[in-house]
């Protein structure tokens, strides 16, 4: 098998793991973070401003490991330092 | 946005030399144009009367919610903080919003605008907070608890920039990628809606980055605030 051919194909089964595995964690925290919210607000609600901005700000950070995986399986498919290098 | 592309940075307009106009800069410049006519237009009949124009409430609204907003999360004065964190929530949203234009490339979906964003804020978490508590009181957080978390806290103020600039990229990013790749494959009613949920993380996006923005000058003047004890220190975040 040519190496760029390799090159692609490990790019591309890369990219779909990246994405999957790094969306599972993120997807799993924000659901805990969301209920417990919910339930502080049900408990409290004159603290619901407080709780969704924080709530917001937290989900956002959480979120942002999944943005990280996403940006690499972009990288991987459409801008592969690799893959440009065989290439040209 | 092309669909084999990430970034507009690469979509040339005009260009003479080295001198280049590419899609980022020329929509940038379309969105700070709005920006500056719209208030210009505003605030040039501004009256303080009973009776007041309806887009003079609506300016007045964005400006006392901001206000409120930075006087929660800083419980202090909010007007040093308004210039600097209403700049960058009113530019982001209106650029993050505009998406819904047809051939409008939003500006945040370039990693170029959103690092230069976030470098903004890395110089003014400093800037406040000399400004507030003095140079030494603000160099002094870097040591504290102890002198061994002082590569520590430098890291994390690196890279909790880098997690501002690729989460406004990221984000804006995959919004106009799922939308090109949607339009491919279910060309008409999909597109619509999921440009419809691009309008509500457009403008979270917009609210978070000013939220975090904030969240970081404020923890930045911490030391001032310590003399203050019924102040609860604010997260530091990552």
């Amino acid at each position: 098998m040519s190496s760029d051919a390799l090159i692609g194909m490990v790019s591309i089964a890369t990219a779909g793991i990246t994405i999957a595995i790094g969306s599972i964690g993120p997807a799993l925290g924000e659901g805990r973070a969301l209920s417990e919210a919910l339930r502080a607000i049900a408990q409290q609600p004159d603290e619901a401003g407080t709780i969704t901005r924080t709530l917001f700000v937290g989900l956002a950070m959480v979120e942002s490991t999944a943005i990280y995986c996403f940006v690499v399986s972009m990288i991987l498919i459409y801008v592969n330092p690799f893959w440009n290098h065989f290439v040209s | 946005m092309e669909m084999s592309s990430v970034t507009p940075d690469h979509d040339v307009l005009w260009q003479w030399g080295v001198l280049r106009i590419d899609h980022t800069i020329a929509f940038t410049w379309v969105v700070m144009a709005i920006l500056i006519l719209a208030s210009w237009l505003i605030t040039r009949r501004i009256s303080t009367g009973t009776r007041i124009s309806r887009w003079q409430h609506l300016l007045e609204m964005i400006v006392e919610y901001t206000r409120s907003q930075i006087r929660e999360m800083a419980h202090s004065d909010p007007d040093r903080y308004l210039a600097f964190i209403g700049t960058l929530f009113l530019f982001i949203a209106i650029s993050n919003l505009l998406a819904v234009v047809p051939w409008f490339v939003p500006p945040t979906a370039s990693l170029s605008t959103a690092a230069a964003l976030a470098i903004c804020v890395f110089f003014a978490v400093p800037v406040f907070g000399i400004a507030s508590s003095g140079l030494g009181a603000y160099l002094k957080e870097y040591i504290k608890p102890s002198p061994v978390m002082l590569p520590f806290n430098l890291i994390g103020e690196l890279s909790r920039t880098l997690a501002l600039a690729v989460r406004l990229f990221g984000n804006m990013m995959s919004g106009a990628k799922i939308g090109a790749i949607l339009l491919s494959i279910v060309p008409f009613l999909i597109p619509v809606v999921m440009q419809l949920v691009g309008l509500l993380t457009g403008l979270i996006q917009a609210y978070i980055f000013a939220i975090l923005a904030m969240v970081y000058i404020a923890s930045g003047t911490r030391a001032r605030k310590e003399r203050n004890p019924e102040v609860e220190p604010e997260p530091s975040g990552n």
